[in-house]
Formats: C-alpha cells, structure tokens, sequence
C-alpha cells in the first residue's frame, strides 16, 4: 500500500462528523468495515490520523485497524485525484481490449494503476468488473461511464473534466 | 404492519397493471399506458436514466400523467442493445434509445397508437432477416424463475412485488408449515447453490437446524459477487430485491434464526441503494421485524458493504469480514451451519439460490424440479459476456447446451468469427472448447470436462483470443487477490504466473508444461480456501484442451492468434507497399524506414509490436505474423 507523504488536512467539522458515525455504531458487533467506509467517505482516503482517531474511540488497536485499511483494495492511505479514472479490466471487458484503453490512458496521464497526477486532478484505478459488461470495455471518470471504448477515444474524454 | 389479508388487498387492487407485464396476450385490458424503462447499471451507463426524465417531461407537458405511468425496471437481459424500453399494451420492445428518440415514440406511438418502426428492438436472423424481440431465441429460449421478476416490476415499489405473489411464501411458511417442513421442501426441490460450489442447499439448512430456539443463529446471503465478467446477482439485487429478503426470512424460520445479513460489494451502488429501500419497506410493511404476521417469529436484515477483496466471497473470508476483520479465510471444519458468523450455526447462500426459494415454497418441491436434469434441478443464469453478439443476463433450465445459449440465445459469434472456446466458472473455472458444445450444462459435466458452473459468468472467445493469454490474465487475477494466509496458494500461484510470463514471452521451455502441471495438482491439493484450491483450473483446462497453443508458443516462438506482442512480427509486403510513408510517419518508435515511392521495412529490433503501422496503412500492405 503506497502511504502518502501529503500532509494531513482534516478539519475539526470531519472530526466531529467522524465522531457521529463512531458514536452511531457504538456496541454494534463487526462495526469496524462500516465505521472505516464513512470515514473514507468523509475525509476522501484513511490516513493514519483518521485510523487514531477510529481506534481511539472504538478502543480497537490501531493495528488492526492498518491491518484492515491495508487488505481491502476500497480503502486508500493516500489521497485521490478531484476525478478518479477507472478502466475495467474485468474478463469482459479484458477480451475485448480494455488492455489497449488502459496504455492508453497511461500514457495520456503519464501515471500508472494507483498513482494521481502530479496536479492533482486524475488518479487512475485498475478496476475488475463493475458490471457493465454488455458496454465492454468500459472506463469511468468520476463516476460516468463511458462504454464500448476504444483506444482513440480516451484523449477526447479526459478533456472534457477541467 | 400490514396484515396478510391487507397484503391480499394490494394484490388484488395492483394486480391488473402488473399482470399486463408478464402476461400481454391475455391480460384484461390496460387502464393505463406502462413505459417500463431499463434502470440497471447497463442501461443507466449508457443515459436511460436521460430517457426517463425527457419522457416524463412530455408526459407533464401533454398533461397525460393519470392515463402514462413510466417504471423504471431491473435488468431487462439484452445488455447490449441498452437503454431498453417497453411498452404496454403491446408488449413493443425499442432498443439503444436515446433522450432525442423519445419524441417521435411519446407522439406517434403512445400517443398515436403506432409504434416506430426504426427503433424497435430487432434481433437479426443468420439468413438477414429481421424479427422484433419478442419474437427471438433471446427472448423465447429462455426459463425465467430466479429472473422472474427483473425488468418487469418497479424494484422499489413493494406493492409491485406484492403483486406478483411477494411474502405469500413467507406467510405459507409461517402459518402453514413448521420449520422442518420447509427444509423438507428445499431438500426435495433439489436445489443446489448457485454461487458454485453446487452444494445441496436444504442440506445446508438441516444441518444448521439443530438445537433451534436454544442458540443464536444466522441466515447470510454472498452477494460479494467478485468473478470479473459475472453481473447475475447484480442484476437480481437490482430487480428483485425483495425476493431475497423474503427467501432470508424463510430460511431464519427454517433454522431458528432471528439475524440476517447480506454482505454486498461496494462496487454495486445501485443494488446497495435498492436494498436499502426494500429493507426499509419491508420493516414498515411488517414482512421483516417482530412477530411477522402475528406468527412470533422475528427476522430482520442487516447490511455490510465489501471493499473490493475477491477473497471475502469465499464462505468463511465473507463471515470474517463481516465480523470486522481482514478477510481471510478460516479452516474448514467447522463448518459454518456448525460455527459460522461471530462462532454461531449459519446458513450463508448466494443472491440467486434465495431468489428461487419464494418460489419453491409457493408451489411446491415437485414444481421445481421437473425442470433440469437428474443431478441438477431448476434453472440458472449466466452473465453472457465477450465475443457473442447479445451480451446480457440469460436463465436457461439447467441442461441446455453450450450451443443452444451461445448460438441460439447468444446469437452466435460477431464479425463471423469462429467460435473458440466459452470460459465459465471466471477464476476458479475452465475454458470449454468448440468440441464440447454439445455437453449439457449441469454442476457435473461441467466438472467433468475441467471447468466449473462456478457463478455463472459465461465468456465467449473467438480465433482472435490467445488461450495462453487468457489463463495468464485469470491467474493475474489470482495472484493479486490471494490474501497471503496459505503458503500454497500465495507462493504456488505467482510461481505459476511466472511461468506462464515466461511462455508468452517466448522464453519458455518444453518442460515447463509438466512444471505447471505439478505445481497445479500441490495448489488444488494443499491450498487452505476455494480461491486457491481452484485457482489452477484456468491452466489446467487450457493445456488440456488448447495444448498444442502452448507449444506452439514454446516450441515455435509464435502465438497462433496473434495476441502475445513478445512473439509477434509486424512485416511490410514489398509488393503490395506503395512507400506512401504514413506508416513511418506513425510509428512512435522510429522503426520504419525507406525512401518515399519504395517499399518500406520494418527493423524488428525497434519494433514495439504497437499495431500502429497495420491500422494506419491504407493498402493493407502491412501483416502480423
């Protein structure tokens, strides 16, 4: 997992906002995956401030906490892009081509799976099957889907987000 | 709370506009005109949601909303001709609509009474003809029982499930049958689980029966559906919500279990977002809660949301990470109808296996399983992906060939491409070759020929798809989502991948065949989880069936369908080269050279194998060989 030495920007109303969702699930048995999926909601990524705060709280050791942050793919330690790019490389799609759409895009951003862009702006995720495989293959930008892509396509696309 | 007799009541007052939906022919005559608009994550990808809203636009301005009700549906199966809408009285079909189309279908078809023409759904014929959709294998082949509901009611309306006989099961159950009366019909019905294992499903529930009322029990549902190229849970989450919330409340009754939970992939925004409305309407109907129909039995559901790790659709990785922890799997035994979720009994099935169990219980064992074949009752659904012309979500009764869903269903191979090879089973599965077309589908031939049912994931390749290539990327797959607890499974996969790397290379050697083969065997043997006791499977049902590709690879240092790039070699025909430059202008490595009216050549020891030279040249001088 690739930690990010970006320095931490939490504001006091993501705390609080963060204590909530503690306080909601308080008691509630095999709440640790729930409580660290808002948190991410919250702040945007888990980095080790956020997983203190988590394991101060719930009194479950922070080691744990960096144990689960690390073996799930969803939870990231470092922060993302304003939009996240996502190839699919599904069977679906990967039979397809998306192997060609995703050097593409490599290329064009000049960052690999996992990595943002040095502004900021892209982050680029490998993703496997979201489940829209009669569109394949298929790549997302913040969350719209573009189906049926082709290599040519990708510059167009990412031109459009500012 | 609503009262079985209340639940009778919005049956009979809702049943006339969802019967014309199933039953278009004989219905009684529509009150009204239903616009079913695709609202699964296909069809919204592709802007169904636009349609909606310029439908109901010209509905508000045409000041027709008492006489056009618009439904937005699950998947409705033909993905590829997405967004899809249909329209009642009729049973018409339009296909790949756009916000601009729907003018000219609101005037001169709802309106109008004639449909258009252009836009109809329409499946193309071998011999060239055309036919609307209805009229299609795709449509007609198929058997819709788990599917039974999807596209065709609103997903977050109860009533409409209602409708359609929901919680009727549930009410049979509880005040009708006692708990071992319901294992008895789930054991008869011969259903087995759908998420690949195949194990017997009622069988799983006697054995979580034991000691009801005396211990605190579970009832879970996998819906980590994570083979890549696999939407069938999706799509019933998205469809049909209720019908598994109902089937988990069955299956509490059944083993005394009070506590379900359905751990979902996060990846699936619109199914969490569906389940979390059905469960809400469920609790306020009633159906899910205390003393349900005034039986004394308590069930409710809750959620848990997965974080992208394949392993957690494995039994005891998912009940581990529901339990808030790294998803790794446990040993087994115990097994988890023994000790499961937090150490107690628990019956854990998969989205489709619940989906046929309201069914069972309505009308009966002996109903069920005059569908399928000896060993395999019922139906099942593939999520129909790769080189086949109607991608989609298909329900055959088990039994169907490969020929019938891919070519009759399917529609055959696009581009007039031969067909190759179907893979099923996605990581943990096999490629099933042309000369296996003819197998009937079912839990043991398909073991017996090397791949798995596995969840119903069902990838067709063509000549255009290297086998090698293929059982690298799934075991690429394997490689990364292996959770490291066992060594074999960790070390033995990646040795695997390495070798298989080396292969497409073009560096691999005669032996490396019988390496993989010995190494296959110890993972399947001695690895601790299904992940990795299955993860060989895409190897071995390749070499087995495609192995002359292996050595072609090895011994030839070619790859037959052009695919791995380190055994490639763009070549320019001399005669056919005009010297027109515009492949050496469009090479990014400078590979190309020669004057200008000559033939140009390329220098292998630049060349990156891009195709960049093959797709720009306009005579077609350019080969891959």
């Amino acid at each position: 997992m690739k930690v990010s030495s970006v320095p931490f920007k939490g504001t006091k109303d993501q705390e609080a906002k963060l204590l909530e969702v503690i306080a909601k699930y308080k008691g509630q048995k095999g709440a640790l995956m729930p409580i660290m999926q808002e948190a991410q909601n919250i702040y945007g990524y888990l980095p080790y401030q956020v997983q203190k705060i988590i394991s101060d709280e719930t009194g479950i050791p922070i080691e744990k906490i960096y144990g689960v942050a690390t073996f799930y793919a969803q939870f990231s330690m470092s922060p993302k892009g304003k939009y996240i790019v996502a190839v699919c490389l599904g069977t679906a799609c990967y039979v397809k081509g998306a192997g060609k759409v995703l050097e593409e895009v490599e290329a064009k951003l000049g960052i690999g799976d996992g990595e943002c862009t040095p502004d900021g702006k892209f982050s680029l995720e490998v993703c496997r099957c979201v489940g829209a495989c009669g569109l394949a293959p298929v790549m997302i930008v913040a969350g719209d889907v573009y189906g049926k892509m082709t290599p040519d396509r990708v510059e167009g696309i990412l031109a459009k987000y500012e | 709370m609503k009262t079985l007799q209340e639940l009778k009541d919005i049956k009979a007052a809702k049943g006339g506009q969802v019967d014309i939906r199933f039953n278009p022919d004989t219905a009684e005559e529509a009150v009204k005109t239903y616009v079913l608009v695709c609202g699964g994550t296909g069809c919204q990808s592709n802007h169904s949601v636009e349609v909606m809203d310029e439908l109901n636009k010209m509905i508000d301005a045409a000041g027709k909303k008492d006489e056009i009700q618009i439904i937005q549906t699950g998947c409705q199966g033909l993905c590829a001709k997405g967004p899809i809408m249909v329209v009642h009285p009729g049973n018409i079909f339009y296909q790949e609509v756009k916000p601009d189309m729907v003018e000219r279908i609101f005037n001169e078809h709802i309106l109008g009474g004639t449909p258009v023409d252009e836009y109809l759904m329409v499946e193309e014929l071998p011999n060239g003809e055309k036919i609307h959709y209805v009229d299609s294998p795709f449509y007609k082949d198929q058997l819709r029982m788990a599917l039974r509901n999807c596209g065709k009611i609103d997903p977050e309306d109860i009533d409409e499930y209602i409708a359609r006989d929901g919680y009727q099961a549930l009410a049979k159950a509880l005040l009708e049958m006692t708990p071992d009366d319901v294992i008895k019909e789930v054991v008869d019905s011969g259903l087995r689980g759908r998420g690949g294992g195949g194990f017997p499903t009622g069988k799983k529930w006697m054995f979580a029966s034991a000691n009801r009322g005396k211990v605190q029990k579970f009832v879970a549902c996998n819906a980590d559906e994570g083979d890549p190229g696999a939407f069938m849970d999706r799509s019933i989450l998205e469809g049909d919500p209720h019908s598994v919330l109902e089937a988990m409340a069955i299956a509490g009754y059944a083993i005394g279990a009070n506590q379900g939970y359905i751990y979902v992939r996060a990846e699936y925004p619109i199914a969490v977002d569906r389940l979390k409305i059905a469960l809400d309407q469920a609790r306020d109907y009633g159906v899910l809660g205390k003393n349900i129909f005034g039986s004394g039995f308590d069930f409710d559901v809750d959620l848990r949301l997965g974080a992208g790790a394949f392993v957690c659709g494995e039994e005891t990785a998912l009940m581990t990470s529901i339990e808030g922890n790294r998803g790794e799997p446990r040993p087994r035994p115990p097994f988890p109808a023994v000790k499961g979720l937090f150490a107690q009994p628990t019956v854990l099935n998969n989205v489709e296996t619940y989906a046929n169990i309201p069914q069972i219980i309505l009308n009966g064992a002996s109903w069920f399983n005059q569908y399928g074949t000896e060993t395999s009752k019922g139906t099942k659904v593939f999520a129909l992906g790769g080189k086949v012309n109607n991608t989609g979500l298909v329900e055959v009764p088990m039994g169907a060939t490969l020929r019938q869903v891919v070519e009759e269903i399917g529609g055959g191979v696009p581009n007039g491409k031969k067909f190759k090879a179907a893979q099923t089973g996605g990581p943990s599965g096999g490629c099933i070759p042309a000369k296996s077309y003819d197998v009937p589908i079912d839990y043991e031939s398909l073991k017996a020929i090397g791949s798995m049912m596995g969840s119903g994931g069902m990838i067709v390749l063509d000549e255009d798809n290297c086998m090698v290539d293929i059982a690298k990327f799934y075991l690429g797959f394997t490689v990364s989502e292996s959770c490291g607890k066992c060594t074999p499974c960790r070390i033995g996969t990646k040795r695997m991948l390495e070798i298989l790397e080396k292969i497409s290379a073009g560096r691999g050697e005669i032996e490396d065949l019988d390496k993989l083969d010995e190494l296959a065997h110890y993972i399947q043997a001695n690895a601790l989880c299904g992940l990795g006791q299955t993860a060989p499977n895409p190897i071995l049902s390749t070499i087995e069936h495609f192995r002359d590709e292996y050595e072609a690879h090895i011994i030839d240092k070619r790859c037959p369908a052009g695919v791995c790039k380190a055994l490639l070699n763009y070549v320019i025909d001399p005669e056919k080269c005009k010297g027109c430059t515009k492949c050496a202008r469009n090479c990014p490595v400078g590979a190309i050279s020669g004057a200008v009216k000559q033939p140009h050549v390329i220098d292998p020891a630049k060349c990156i194998k891009c195709g960049a030279c093959m797709e720009n040249c306009a005579f077609g001088a350019i080969s891959r060989k």
